[in-house]
């Protein structure tokens, strides 16, 4: 039951993911995007990370994309085109990720001496998570507040329109 | 029981389609959308090597993972809609010059 919920998880996200690729336009390729995120959260989920599934749906297929598919609109990104540069990576791209797929399998199943994973072995339950983050990891959790903090003043300056100063407005 | 080379193998497809994605993509934002792609692989490896060893660090390590992916997109969102303003494009063969 648990392979067949780890297959069906794990085919909507390759078919997701290689529907990313074949897309061309950036908001069908930023939807299914969205199709791999919720599969990996089922995945987390068997996985016995319930908070980590929880966090996946709404940090990362809510917001991020939500930011996404703002940008998408708010630039009206059209079909890309193709160019002489883009056949050349595709030539090299394609082949490539197929060599590297085939050895990363080839290398797992072969040297798959690695045990197994008992779905929902690991409780991960928000509140182990928080003693963990709140003690251990208590000074990276600090840091990455700051990380976000100047994340979003970065946001602001950069995407801010650079234009006169309006008038009435003296600068300081 | 669903071994841990599955986790693995299914982690190493999701890199492997992002960066694909990174190299035959031509549209800034659709590069950008693989890079997240690439992101997520790596957290179900983490993920799946946390159950196995039963570390819940992994989990931790994963939510850490999840809030520099949203500082990094909030800032390369910003960097793409500064580079539309001023190129008036979104074709990264287009956008080669650092200068204004």
């Amino acid at each position: 039951m648990h392979l067949i919920l780890f297959l069906g998880f794990g085919a909507v996200c390759v078919a997701g993911a290689v529907n990313l690729l074949v897309q061309r336009h950036p908001i069908n390729s930023a939807l299914s995007l969205v199709v791999v995120m919720g599969a990996l959260a089922g995945e987390y989920l068997l996985l016995g990370a319930e908070f980590l599934a929880a966090v996946q749906v709404i940090v990362y297929a809510g917001a991020i994309m939500v930011l996404f598919v703002f940008v998408i609109m708010l630039l009206n990104a059209g079909v890309e085109e193709r160019t002489k540069g883009s056949r050349i990576a595709l030539l090299f791209g394609v082949p490539g990720m197929l060599i590297g797929s085939v050895l990363v399998a080839w290398v797992l199943l072969t040297h798959s001496n690695t045990g197994e994973v008992a779905v929902g072995a690991l409780p991960g339950p928000p509140k182990v998570i928080a003693q963990l983050l709140f003690h251990e990891f208590l000074l990276p959790f600090e840091v990455t507040s700051v990380l976000v903090l100047i994340a979003i003043m970065g946001a602001v300056v950069l995407a801010s329109k650079p234009g006169p100063i309006p008038p009435g407005k003296k600068e300081e | 029981m669903v071994p841990l080379s599955y986790y693995l193998l299914l982690g190493g497809i999701l890199f492997a389609c992002g960066v694909t994605g990174f190299l035959i993509k031509r549209n800034i934002i659709s590069i950008f959308l693989s890079i997240e792609l690439m992101l997520n692989g790596v957290n179900l490896s983490f993920v799946a090597f946390a159950a196995q060893w039963h570390a819940l660090s992994g989990q931790v390590f994963v939510f850490f993972v999840m809030v520099v992916a949203a500082a990094e997109a909030t800032v390369g969102l910003a960097i793409i809609i500064a580079v539309f303003r001023t190129r008036e494009t979104l074709n990264v063969d287009q956008v080669n010059l650092l200068k204004l």
